[in-house]
């Protein structure tokens, strides 16, 4: 009797082997895997394999395992070979990530306002509105960046308004950092505006009328209520806005006239007119490290928040 | 009660669109008193609160909170807290934060709110759980934050929006008690409102009865109930017979009528009444059965008997008209008349109240 049931339960235990292939899902979802083999992981691991790989003469590069790339973001290798601590590189990373980050406040001292205030309309206009915001999204990204050049440049819209309100003639307000904030601000907007308009959407309006009705002023409300109950989306927004804007290429190079390098820029002209492929992967890498610690950071805190609350 | 208005509301007229809310609305409500506003939903009380509190302006007329114009000050800087219908309880703050937010916007030294709050979980029995947030929190549990923090400041008036309607009867009847007690202890002026008659009756100083955007009647809960100046008010508050009637002869605050069934009697009329056709509104519990029948008899026959336990209500049927009684169960033999029977039916003239039809 005894034996019987263990050997029953032996028998159950030896789970027939399934191949792989005889496996439904996995052919169901063969088609995203390669996509994602080939589009993401794929194209990340040759990078990395480049970034360690030896400079060609003429481009390109040899498979000869060389830390080069990455020398170079902090050094200058001289004639006979000695290394020179050179800030230049890493001072395009300082100003990309304040580029960056300077994006992602404006966008959010804007989009905030703007959010709330399409919340607050009647649903057919809330609609309206929305598809407002996103509006710039149909039109292709060069040509929201040239509106800009028109609109700044020489003989642009606003120079001509100036002078014709009686400032001097002739301003121009492209090729600096002012015209490529400009311009990335105005990207990166809808993708702000979106997220905090979806949170302040889900707030209860109760709890504004309630701070209102205890004395909170609108912007002690908009401080104490209101932002703490939208953090989510005001963090999903920062990320949507700050990450892009990290490597941002168009703008740079376009408004702030190509002197003025980002990370972008910068990896786009080693793999370019630079020819130092190796150099170029090498900041890709980098700038891809520095994201994955800002994301990391900010899942961290996003937990801590769930726990505190 | 003190004479002394803590609330003037003048002429008040709102408009939502090409709806008319509120429709020229005047009444005081004094300082101290518990005062409610009681009607069906869409009568305009809850468009008055939000007035009151500063939420919505009125179209037309003028609000005074303690003499002083109130429809330009946002609802920041009056002098009046809520308690919202749903709470809305700050859910990223702990009950103690909730309660000290109205006190650290007034400004309040540390101290003072310190002591102020705690002296307000107290008064509600929420001490222990001060550190907690309002998620942790039953239905009742939140209500009494809700006070707590909303009386904390010591506001002139405390606004009330529907308060129980959330919880359930136990806790409700509950509440009652203890908002009333709140009330007496700390001498604020209570501006209740409700859909519930009977949460009327039981709290309120004053009652101001309201439907299709006009005041309908302002009295005593006694008044309101016992002396209804209209058919809305005496069909809203309480169960009630409307009895087709007509008057024959009026005097001061009397009529005297002839009732569908033959009987002349003079009975108590509000100042309308004129000759012709009205309407008598005699309450159930007013009507007595049987032995116990008094004051002006006829006969009736039971149709329909619902036992209630505390009261029975007997459906009557007098000469071709429904009429509705209902008796206490004075003792464990009290429902003893039986469906169908004939039973002698009457009331007392000075119970019924002639309205104009």
């Amino acid at each position: 009797m005894t034996d019987s049931v263990l050997h029953v339960a032996a028998e159950a235990d030896r789970v027939p082997r399934v191949r792989f292939w005889h496996d439904l899902s996995f052919w169901g979802l063969l088609p995203s895997r390669l996509l994602m083999g080939f589009a993401l992981i794929l194209p990340i691991f040759i990078i990395a394999a480049v970034s360690v790989a030896t400079r060609g003469a003429h481009g390109g590069f040899a498979w000869d395992f060389n830390l080069a790339g990455y020398r170079q973001i902090l050094f200058n290798e001289g004639w006979t070979g000695e290394l020179e601590f050179t800030p230049q590189y890493l001072l395009i990373i300082v100003r990309t990530f304040l580029l960056a980050g300077a994006t992602t406040l404006i966008c959010l001292l804007f989009a905030v306002p703007v959010a709330y205030f399409i919340s607050r309309q009647p649903p057919g206009r809330k609609a309206a509105l929305v598809y407002l915001v996103t509006l710039p999204f149909w039109a292709s990204m060069i040509l929201r960046v040239y509106a800009w050049m028109i609109i700044l440049g020489k003989d642009g819209t606003l120079p001509r308004l100036l002078e014709y309100l009686g400032f001097p003639a002739g301003t121009s307000f492209m090729f600096n950092d002012g015209a490529t904030l400009t311009a990335m601000v105005y990207t990166a907007m809808p993708l702000m505006v979106l997220p905090v308009f979806a949170s302040i959407e889900k707030l209860d309006g109760t709890l504004i009328e309630a701070s209102h009705d205890l004395y909170g002023s609108r912007w002690v409300t908009l401080r104490r209520v209101i932002l703490p109950l939208t953090a989510p989306g005001i963090v999903a927004g920062a990320i949507l806005v700050f990450v892009p804007s990290l490597g941002a290429v168009l703008e740079p190079s376009l408004m702030g006239g190509g002197k003025q390098m980002m990370m972008g820029t910068l990896i786009q002209l080693q793999f370019g007119g630079g020819r130092n492929w190796p150099f170029g992967a090498a900041i890709a890498m980098t700038l891809m490290a520095l994201v994955m610690i800002v994301l990391i950071f900010t899942a961290l805190r996003a937990a801590r928040r769930e726990v505190a609350l | 009660m003190n004479q002394s208005k803590a609330i003037e509301v003048k002429s008040v007229s709102k408009y939502f669109g090409a709806y008319q809310a509120l429709k020229s609305v005047s009444f005081n409500i004094g300082s101290n008193e518990f005062f409610t506003m009681l009607g069906p939903s869409g009568c305009g009380k809850t468009t008055l609160l939000r007035m009151l509190a500063g939420f919505e302006s009125p179209n037309s007329g003028s609000i005074l909170l303690n003499g002083s114009e109130v429809v330009a000050i946002p609802p920041h800087k009056r002098r009046v807290n809520t308690v919202f219908q749903s709470y809305a309880l700050f859910p990223h703050m702990t009950l103690e934060q909730n309660v000290a937010y109205g006190l650290e916007n007034l400004g309040w030294d540390r101290a003072r709110i310190r002591n102020r709050v705690g002296e307000m979980l107290e008064r509600v029995h929420m001490s222990q759980m001060a550190k907690r947030k309002p998620a942790q929190l039953s239905g009742g549990q939140r209500q009494r934050i809700a006070l707590a923090r909303a009386l904390a400041p010591e506001p002139e008036v405390l606004l009330l929006d529907e308060p129980l309607s959330a919880l359930d009867l136990k806790l409700r009847q509950a509440m009652r008690d203890e908002l009333r007690t709140l009330q007496r202890d700390t001498g604020i002026t209570f501006v209740f409102v409700t859909h519930d008659q009977e949460e009327a009756l039981d709290m309120s100083d004053r009652i101001a009865v309201l439907g299709g955007g006009e005041v309908q009647q302002i009295g005593t809960p006694t008044e309101i109930y016992e002396e209804p100046v209209n058919r809305f008010v005496a069909d809203f508050v309480g169960e009630t017979n409307f009895l087709d009637v007509d008057v024959v002869e009026t005097a001061a605050g009397q009529a005297t009528i002839r009732t569908p069934f033959g009987v002349a009697l003079t009975v108590p009329a509000t100042g309308h009444a004129a000759k012709g056709r009205a309407t008598l509104s005699v309450r159930p519990e007013k009507i007595n059965l049987g032995d116990q029948a008094q004051g002006v008899v006829f006969e009736g026959r039971i149709t329909n008997k619902n036992y209630m336990g505390g009261y029975t209500h007997y459906t009557l049927d007098v000469a071709g008209t429904e009429l509705r009684a209902s008796r206490r169960n004075a003792s464990r033999e009290g429902d003893t008349i039986p469906l169908g029977a004939t039973v002698p039916v009457g009331f007392v003239a000075g119970s019924a109240r002639v309205l104009a039809a």
